[in-house]
């Protein structure tokens, strides 16, 4: 056994892109299940809340307008880094979590796996909940799902990797962008994966990590009139209503927290968490009639 | 008129492909020789040089074969969704990887242009696998009810127009959904398909859930015949199409037809000319026609005839025919002596039945089968260019004056593959669509093609749809 001393890994925000401290300067203790101190996390400030639905808006426009075979491609590379730095995530996940090395490790090979479903959507979606309608008159028309825009999402306050890679990727497959409240308990692997996301191909702004504490976060978030959506699955119930409340103020679309059958997420999700900030479009045109002159369009 | 400057030769490097001498069938994961031993020779058709030497197989190999992949099926098909998901990822990825060299290769073997392979094709082919490895463990989604099945063995035969591209098309959707695959590449394009095989092989694709088997028309009988096959998909010929069928009949084998066409171009008077120009000359002289969708009948409305012509001719006269690794080269090589016999045949009918033939002048290379870009005009319905599929780089152009005459113009033909409207007006575009008995219709473009979107014929071009969630039926039990 080697005496050499470790170097810790100072732990940052992931905002627009780049790794950020909090503005505020202020940290707090996060351990482990034992109550060992593993690091000094960020806190968040509103201001922090603030910067990041800026650079999230920001990455709107071009997210949301790339074509869906890119967008599932820079999905699937984020699962291709993930399994590059399982090992890494296996330790924080059985840390954060309080897990042995091998559930640790299925619920990484599980967080991997879903980039990898969600990759697959990108461009199935439109495909299954959108398409043409038979309309009783000459006119072509067509719906097509679109993403709603910003989105805040509250991870699950215990599954620290799965359960928030769970809640993220639907966000970000169909095109949204968001801003995400790490597990309060367990925010280092969520301040971690920045670092995969960041080497992924995924413009800047796509995701953005706080860490801190929910309330003081999610707050501001939900009064905010440039978010356009809200999920609360890590908020408690009656943080969840006063959230949905101050969500109302913009009509954002809320996401309430859902019953997880089985709290550690490893159950196959459905389509529910895209459809949720997915904007249904619908076009008409006129189809005319074919006259014998050509001239009764 | 002559070009105001030479282009410089700029050709892609061969040495990103190493071919072997020879090549054996890929069955169960190995590569073996036929039984019987015997082998035929594939070449380039832009300049007739022996590439490699490729087994031929016959009834033993391709009962081998169908063994092979019936044994792996019990396995693939019970693998969850996901895991096969992961295996067609790779190969999608794999095939990023190493489209260069897939691109070269697929330009020596089939003629057509390196800038088509590179850019077409390939990107094409990945996008593919891509897009079907996501439907693998989605298909509950899909539209057929909870948890559909796979059919079993598909033989699946394959043209030489698109040799990789029509694998992709055949292969990710039948393994996506469990199947496995026995399938028979063009007797004149076999390299990239045996090349694949490789890309199974780094992928870890379990052994026997792809096997290829090499051969002439012959082979691919074989295969369609053969009593343990479960789905057969073909892409060729209507002629062959229409015996395929009569081979299947009274079995319980499920049959998709991607076949010939006689594609419509129908440009209107208010088209923007210089974009339908463009999109006439991709629609026909694209893989030098030889493209079962190709837009080989223009319909142009009367009042624009020869200004359109003369903007044509004009474009006509900049392509660039000649060595297909040339990355300005437009036009390349016919894939063989055969078929440019066929197009020199019909052409010159168009010729002895009246019809009025010009080619912009064009320097033919000395080796290899070249047919020059070629016009037709005054072509009337009954002229054999304007009915018969030529797949070749031969266009007829016909007139007509009311948008109800160009809809029967278009629809008078027994194919019914695609179509092109070319007009500014959205409503005319949408109420010619709705006439048009064909299965794609291209508006204001032609020749697009998309993982996500179905692909497939009316009458007499086949039936089934290859590519988007449409394209997952052929290879279910539904």
């Amino acid at each position: 056994m080697s005496d050499r001393l470790s170097v810790f890994k100072t732990y940052k925000l992931y905002v627009g892109g780049k790794f950020p401290r909090s503005e505020s300067g202020r940290v707090y203790e996060v351990t482990d299940a034992k109550g060992k101190w593993l690091a000094n996390a960020p806190l968040s400030s509103r201001k922090d809340a603030r910067d990041a639905v800026v650079a999230a808006r920001k990455a709107f426009g071009a997210w949301s307008g790339a074509t869906a075979y890119n967008r599932g491609q820079i999905l699937y590379r984020i699962a291709e880094m993930l399994e590059g730095r399982r090992d890494q995530y296996v330790a924080e996940v059985a840390d954060a979590e309080g897990l042995a090395k091998s559930k640790a490790a299925a619920q990484v090979d599980a967080a991997i796996d879903r980039w990898v479903w969600y990759a697959g959507w990108t461009d199935k979606i439109a495909q299954v909940v959108g398409g043409g309608n038979p309309v009783a008159g000459p006119f072509f028309n067509l719906s097509s799902p679109e993403p709603t825009g910003v989105v805040a999402v509250l991870a699950p306050r215990e599954s620290s990797l799965l359960g928030l890679v769970s809640v993220v990727a639907p966000v970000i497959a169909t095109g949204n962008t968001a801003v995400v409240v790490a597990s309060e308990k367990s925010p280092l692997p969520a301040l971690s994966l920045g670092e995969v996301l960041a080497t992924s191909d995924l413009p800047g702004g796509v995701v953005n990590v706080l860490s801190g504490r929910t309330a003081e976060i999610a707050t501001p978030l939900a009064a905010h009139q440039d978010v356009n959506a809200i999920d609360l699955t890590g908020a408690d119930e009656t943080l969840a209503k006063e959230l949905e409340i101050a969500a109302a103020d913009n009509l954002k679309r809320v996401l309430r927290p859902q019953p997880v059958d089985d709290a550690d997420w490893s159950a196959a999700p459905g389509i529910d968490r895209m459809t949720a900030f997915l904007e249904t479009k619908t076009v008409w045109h006129p189809t005319g009639a074919l006259g014998a002159s050509g001239s009764s369009y | 008129m002559a070009p105001v400057f030479e282009y410089a030769p700029a050709p892609e490097s061969r040495a990103v492909v190493d071919i072997a001498a020879s090549y054996g069938l890929f069955i169960d994961g190995e590569f073996t020789e036929a039984a019987d031993g015997k082998v035929f020779k594939t070449v380039s058709p832009s300049t007739e040089e022996v590439l490699s030497e490729v087994a031929e197989a016959g009834e033993a190999d391709v009962d081998r074969a169908v063994k092979a992949a019936r044994k792996a099926f019990e396995k693939w098909s019970a693998l969850p969704g996901s895991e096969r998901a992961k295996y067609l990822f790779r190969i999608a990825r794999i095939i990023q990887e190493r489209s260069r060299e897939l691109a070269v290769l697929e330009t020596l073997d089939n003629g057509k242009p390196i800038k088509e392979t590179r850019d077409a094709d390939l990107p094409l082919v990945a996008a593919h696998f891509f897009y079907y490895a996501g439907w693998a463990d989605k298909l509950d989604h899909a539209g057929f009810g909870a948890n559909p099945r796979p059919l079993g063995v598909a033989g699946q035969v394959i043209p030489w127009n698109f040799p990789l591209l029509m694998l992709a098309w055949k292969i990710a959707p039948a393994l996506a959904t469990g199947n496995t695959v026995v399938l028979k590449p063009a007797e004149t394009t076999p390299l990239s398909a045996l090349f694949f095989a490789d890309i199974c092989r780094q992928a870890g694709l379990p052994k026997g859930v792809v096997n290829i088997v090499t051969g002439d028309g012959r082979t691919g009988a074989a295969l369609i015949a053969h009593p343990d096959v479960n789905k057969v998909a073909f892409t060729g010929s209507t002629a062959v199409g229409k015996e395929i069928a009569r081979t299947v009949a009274g079995t319980r084998k499920k049959l998709t037809l991607e076949l010939g066409g006689k594609g419509a171009n129908i440009v209107f008077d208010d088209a923007p000319i210089d974009q339908a120009v463009e999109g006439i000359v991709n629609g026909i002289f694209f893989n030098q026609g030889q493209v079962c969708c190709a837009g080989s009948r223009l319909l142009v409305q009367e009042s624009i005839h020869d200004e359109l012509l003369d903007s044509l001719k004009r474009r006509l006269s900049t392509l660039r025919l000649g060595d297909p690794l040339d990355k300005n080269t437009d036009i390349g090589a016919i894939n063989s002596a055969e078929q440019l016999a066929r197009i020199t045949a019909l052409a010159d009918q168009g010729e002895a039945e009246g019809a009025e033939r010009w080619s912009p002048a064009c320097d033919i290379p000395e080796n290899g089968y070249w047919f020059a870009p070629t016009l037709f005009t005054n072509v009337t319905q009954a002229h054999t260019v304007a009915r018969d599929e030529i797949f070749g780089p031969v266009l007829s152009v016909l007139t007509f004056r009311t948008p109800d005459e160009a809809v029967a113009k278009a629809n008078n033909t027994p194919y019914g593959l695609s179509a092109g409207i070319w007009t500014e007006k959205g409503s005319r575009i949408l109420a010619v669509a709705n006439k048009l008995r064909a299965g794609v219709i291209w508006s204001n473009t032609f020749n697009k093609f998309d993982p996500t979107s179905p692909f497939g014929g009316y009458k007499e071009s086949g039936f089934g749809r290859e590519g988007g969630r449409h394209g997952l039926e052929a290879y279910l039990d539904v």
